[in-house]
């Protein structure tokens, strides 16, 4: 089938995209509309003594100045993390508090302390200019060591020390025991670079207030326009959930950063109220980088040892995870469950044991940024990987090859139990494409232009389809991660299917409807996807963790399942066969064995009219799901990276780059491809120019594209992507989700071929020049 | 942006009378600098004077070796330009580089030359050509005007009107891009002229654009490649930030200026 699953076909939303037709918050202008500016902290840590808003109050297209104490004084409440997570000596994390506009400490650069509401939006941050706060400054720690150092300067007064806790997962002592018995020990420091998101379309909220209805209106830029309700109502009693209506209309990607309700929306959603004025607050660059939440900053210590054949016996790993000045929405999850469950790879690992310090820093909230742990874990584990075939003289692949997981369902000493997988079969599809044999031949002839060539591969496995409800409320969540959907089958059998998911960049209007098509033969056009209103769509849990089409999907499928039997049942009915001789293809509901068929519009039609349905059968043509995941899927995939570097500058430069993923049950190739397209960008990026850096008075660095590196076509090679599918067998559809892989697999594959490249295996990342033209000049002095 | 009043003159004249009438009056060129930095709050000027309507601020002549480039000229048209390519490749293929497209068809000459960004290219190219500024009242040689970073001879309210220089037997630019913004993070020019071997450096500086009397020295008595071998480039002096300490740039120095020197 043309447009079914597995068909090529072009997005639908696109047309709109490409056209300059695409609807984002920052479009829509409200009736009566102000506009809010912020004023922001330029200490990283201060105390705040005096606020005097009297200049700005009496400038022109002033409507209110607003400040913390009247915020919390009206009842708005502090922004929490949604995932508990205890410590290992049992205690709970410690979370510090967080209200959208700072009453008494600030506590990094960005952090809200006023909001100017004005007509318009010069004038809103002409008068915010003239707002004067008097801080004293505090001595702040902007880094991980800094914050855990003696004498550190405390961030918050509930987490002694900065900690936010001290968490572990699997066994300490027998993991211990098997590395101290190990015939090689590999040990490494490893950091994981701090990001920004980026996101094209920075964040935006415009919101309304109805007097005469006591109701909300919020759009915004969000990936989960029903949790962003739920939390604005439930915990910052902004308005309660039937009074508050949340749209995320066109969002120009998320990347994590638009799960998280920040203090822009809470601010401008009581203003609106507080005025009577619908307000709109758009991020400007600066405000993105100093705002919106990063992602990564680990540094963690890992230690992996084998036997003298070369199987890995044991893996201990201490992280030390930076959560920046305030816990944000799902931040504790991601160094933990989403990060430490993952650090058996691809591997048979017996014994696996790792704890994670969580620490307050005066920078900018993180969490969740694309793959969201799974790339931290990734990264450790197939670093040492790499490093241990070279420490023991072994083939990198053939290691990875030995110690391989060939037998599924697999139980990981961390939690996780991996359904389906054929990890050899990706490792060998990619070492073909990238002609792993011919390699030395390659760096030969680099050699003779003055150039070193590496090779570095990765075996990447990450969860999705994120998650089991039950499972992750034992682990601490908050909420439950299923999804749902409605389908509505109109009279003329057109049909919508409203679903939880959002779609921010991901192509849900043409995958979701081929999912549809591929189910009764209805052309793609008859199908609508509606997503992001919380007034037009069922309670949903939004996209994030690559969920979409694992479990948003699924959601779908099951609601399809219903409409299909209701449908057989008013077929057989017309038809006057019994229900087991109706089939539906082609847009038809055929009686088998007879010419006897309906067309799809006619069932609509009979629902609808309910002239002659079966007796007791309720009229209307509409379904609708839950689907709660019995598993996570998990993707893996194996990169193979090749890289030329010129030794006198430490430019890098990729020369092939092979992709073997297995994500199950593809729906849309095009779709899949340009999902690893960008996911691999973004893991180039980390690997080769991207960093969040903060000096130490915790002043940001990086926060223009001045000087924060975003990788540009020309860093970027032209990618093999490759399939080699199998089937996840704990989903209807057989999907595994592909959003992140890119950007968890890539990293390590980037770095491995480049400290192949140069003989040092000290090399951190962003791999910029001047750090890769230092670590060849380590190694050349090592060498002498 | 803070409000201003915009202007928009016809004649080199009428800029200069309409900038000293000015409560805090800046000249407009290509806006690539200026607007951005006004977007930003960090300039406010009263007053902005477009000078991107002025015929005679505008043009490359070339006359034998003599070349002479209007302000106003974008760095697309000095990339492009035939004659100029003729007598002088090495400053076309640095316009080349300058940016993106976007920026190369509103960029000027004039007000890169003006801004004398630590990491711009041309003023490595200006004062390794040994040109001359021309502006609204006097001629500046290059090695007088660029004074330190975003700083330049220039008075108040003076106007650059063009640069001439006399185009080099050879001369050739070899820049290392800084990854993030694309300026230059070491950016090297060497021209052999008349007046012999001249090399400026520009990105890799502590203080903005600076000629390197050794590499001259060493390429006066051999003008390739391998004469700055023996040359040591120290790293007092030179830029440490995010993207590469002074070591780092002391190294490509020498490695971009080879690589000017082997294109030259
Ligand atoms: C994305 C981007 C990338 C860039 N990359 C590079 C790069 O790789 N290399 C590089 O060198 N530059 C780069 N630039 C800067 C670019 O070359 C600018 O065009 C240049 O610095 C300023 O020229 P302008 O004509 O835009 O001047 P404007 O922005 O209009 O003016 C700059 C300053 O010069 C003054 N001025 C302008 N003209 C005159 C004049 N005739 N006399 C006296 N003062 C004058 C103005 O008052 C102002 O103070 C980049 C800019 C951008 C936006």
């Amino acid at each position: 089938m043309s447009e079914g699953i597995g068909a090529p076909v072009k997005r639908k939303e696109d047309k709109r995209f490409i056209t300059g037709a695409g609807r984002y918050t920052d479009d829509i202008k409200l009736e009566n509309q102000a506009y809010a500016a912020f004023v922001r902290s330029p200490h990283a840590h201060a105390n705040v003594k005096s606020i005097d808003k009297s200049a700005a109050e009496g400038m022109d297209g002033v409507l209110a100045v607003l400040d913390g104490k009247q915020l919390t004084g009206d009842g708005i409440g502090n922004i929490i993390c949604g995932w508990a997570i205890t410590s290992k000596d049992g205690s709970p994390m410690n979370m510090g508090a967080w209200s959208a506009l700072a009453t008494d400490k600030v506590r990094y650069v960005g952090d809200a302390v006023v909001a100017v509401i004005a007509e318009t939006k010069a004038q809103a941050k002409e008068a915010a200019e003239a707002v004067v706060v008097e801080y004293e400054e505090l001595p702040a720690a902007a880094h991980i060591d800094a914050a855990l150092a003696g004498g550190a300067p405390q961030i918050h007064d509930n987490a002694p020390g900065n900690v936010i806790y001290d968490w572990e997962i699997g066994e300490k002592d027998p993991t211990e025991a098997a590395i101290a018995g190990a015939a090689h020990v590999t040990e490494m420091d490893i950091t994981n670079n701090r990001l920004s998101p980026n996101a094209m379309e920075p964040r935006s909220a415009i919101t309304k207030y109805d007097a005469a209805e006591d109701h909300y209106t919020l759009y915004t830029t969000s990936q989960n326009p029903h949790v962003a309700r739920l939390v604005l109502s439930a915990f910052y009693a902004v308005a309660p959930e039937h009074k508050l209506r949340v749209i995320a209309p066109d969002v120009g990607g998320g990347f994590g950063s638009k799960i998280y309700i920040y203090p822009e929306e809470i601010v401008c959603l009581w203003a609106a109220m507080k005025t009577k004025r619908s307000i709109k607050w758009t991020a400007d660059r600066t405000e993105a980088f100093l705002t919106d939440a990063h992602g990564r900053d680990h540094v963690t210590t890992a230690k992996m040892g084998f036997d003298a054949s070369g199987n890995i016996v044991g893996f201990h790993v201490s992280t030390k995870a930076n959560f920046g000045a305030y816990m944000s929405l799902f931040s504790s999850a991601v160094p933990t469950y989403l990060y430490a469950t993952l650090l058996s790879g691809t591997y048979n690992i017996p014994n696996i044991y790792c704890e994670v310090l969580a620490c307050y820093t005066n920078t900018v909230p993180i969490d969740a940024y694309r793959g969201a742990g799974r790339p931290e874990a990734s990264y450790v584990v197939e670093r040492m990987m790499e490093t241990a075939a070279r420490e023991m003289g072994k083939d990198p692949a053939e290691l990875r090859r030995q110690n391989f997981i060939n037998e599924f369902p697999h139980q990981t000493p961390v939690i996780m139990n991996y359904d389906s997988g054929d990890f050899e079969g990706n490792m060998n599809q990619a070492m073909e494409a990238a002609d792993w044999a011919g390699f030395e031949a390659r760096k030969a002839e680099s050699a003779a232009h003055g150039k070193l060539r590496g090779i570095g591969m990765a075996c990447y496995i990450e969860a999705c389809g994120i998650a089991p409800s039950a499972a992750v409320g034992s682990l601490g969540a908050g909420v439950g991660l299923w999804e749902s959907a409605e389908v509505r089958v109109n009279p003329v059998g057109t049909i919508e299917i409203l679903t939880g998911s959002h779609s921010h960049g991901q192509g849900h209007e043409t995958t979701f409807a081929q999912v549809v098509a591929d189910r009764f033969g209805v052309p793609l056009d008859s199908v609508q996807i509606v997503h992001g209103d919380t007034d037009k769509v069922q309670f949903g849990m939004g996209t994030y963790g690559s969920r979409s089409g694992p479990v948003g999907m699924s959601a779908i499928v099951k609601a399809l399942d219903k409409v299909e039997a209701k449908v057989k049942k008013i077929g057989a009915h017309l038809l006057e066969v019994t229900e087991a001789d109706i089939t539906i293809e082609d847009g038809q509901v055929k009686a088998q064995g007879t010419n006897k068929a309906l067309g799809w519009h006619e069932i609509g039609l009979a629902a609808y009219t309910a002239h002659n349905l079966p007796p007791d059968m309720e009229p209307g043509l509409k379904e609708g799901a839950f689907y709660d995941p019995l598993n996570f899927t998990f993707p893996m995939g194996c990169f193979i990276c090749e890289v030329e570097v010129d030794p006198e500058t430490g430019k890098t430069e990729i020369l092939k780059f092979v992709a073997s993923d297995d994500f199950g049950v593809i729906i849309n190739p095009m779709i899949v491809e340009g999902q690893v397209h960008g996911g691999i960008a973004q893991g180039v990026g980390q690997a080769l120019l991207e960093e969040v850096v903060y000096d130490e008075s915790g002043q940001q660095l990086s926060a223009s594209y001045m000087d924060y590196t975003m990788p540009r076509a020309d860093d970027v090679p032209s990618y093999d992507v490759l399939h080699h599918n199998t089937k996840c067998t704990t989903n209807p559809l057989g999907i595994k989700g592909c959003g992140e892989a890119g950007a968890i697999g890539s990293p390590p594959a980037v770095i491995n071929a480049i400290t192949n490249a140069i003989g040092n295996n000290d090399l951190s990342m962003p791999a910029t020049p001047s750090k890769v033209w230092a670590a060849l000049g380590a190694a050349k002095i090592a060498a002498e | 942006m803070h409000n201003t009043t915009y202007h928009k003159a016809s004649s080199a004249a009428e800029a200069a009378s309409l900038l000293s009438g000015a409560d805090d009056g800046a000249l407009l060129a290509g806006g690539q600098t200026l607007i951005p930095t006004m977007k930003q709050r960090l300039a406010a000027p009263s007053d902005l004077v477009d000078i991107s309507g002025v015929a005679e601020l505008k043009g490359i002549s070339v006359s034998g070796s003599s070349v002479t480039i209007g302000a106003m000229t974008t760095h697309a048209e000095v990339a492009s330009s035939a004659e100029l390519r003729a007598v002088c490749p090495g400053l076309a293929d640095l316009a080349g580089h300058i940016g993106d497209p976007a920026v190369r068809h509103r960029g000027t000459l004039g007000g890169s030359v003006a801004n004398n960004d630590p990491a711009a290219d041309y003023p490595a190219a200006m004062l390794a050509l040994g040109a001359t500024i021309k502006t609204n009242t006097r001629e500046i040689a290059a090695d007088d005007f660029f004074q330190s970073m975003f700083t330049t001879a220039l008075d108040e309210g003076e106007m650059i009107v063009s640069v001439s220089f006399e185009a080099p037997e050879k001369g050739a630019y070899a820049k290392f891009p800084n990854p993030a913004s694309r300026y230059a993070m070491c950016g090297v020019f060497v021209a052999k002229g008349a007046g012999g071997v001249r090399v400026a450096v520009t990105g890799a500086g502590d203080d903005g654009v600076f000629r390197s009397a050794d590499m001259e020295a060493a390429l006066s008595s051999n003008f390739a490649a391998d004469a700055l071998d023996g040359v040591t480039v120290s790293p007092n002096g030179m830029l440490s930030d995010i993207h590469g300490d002074a070591a780092y740039r002391a190294n490509l120095v020498k490695v971009m200026a080879k690589r000017a020197t082997a294109a030259a």
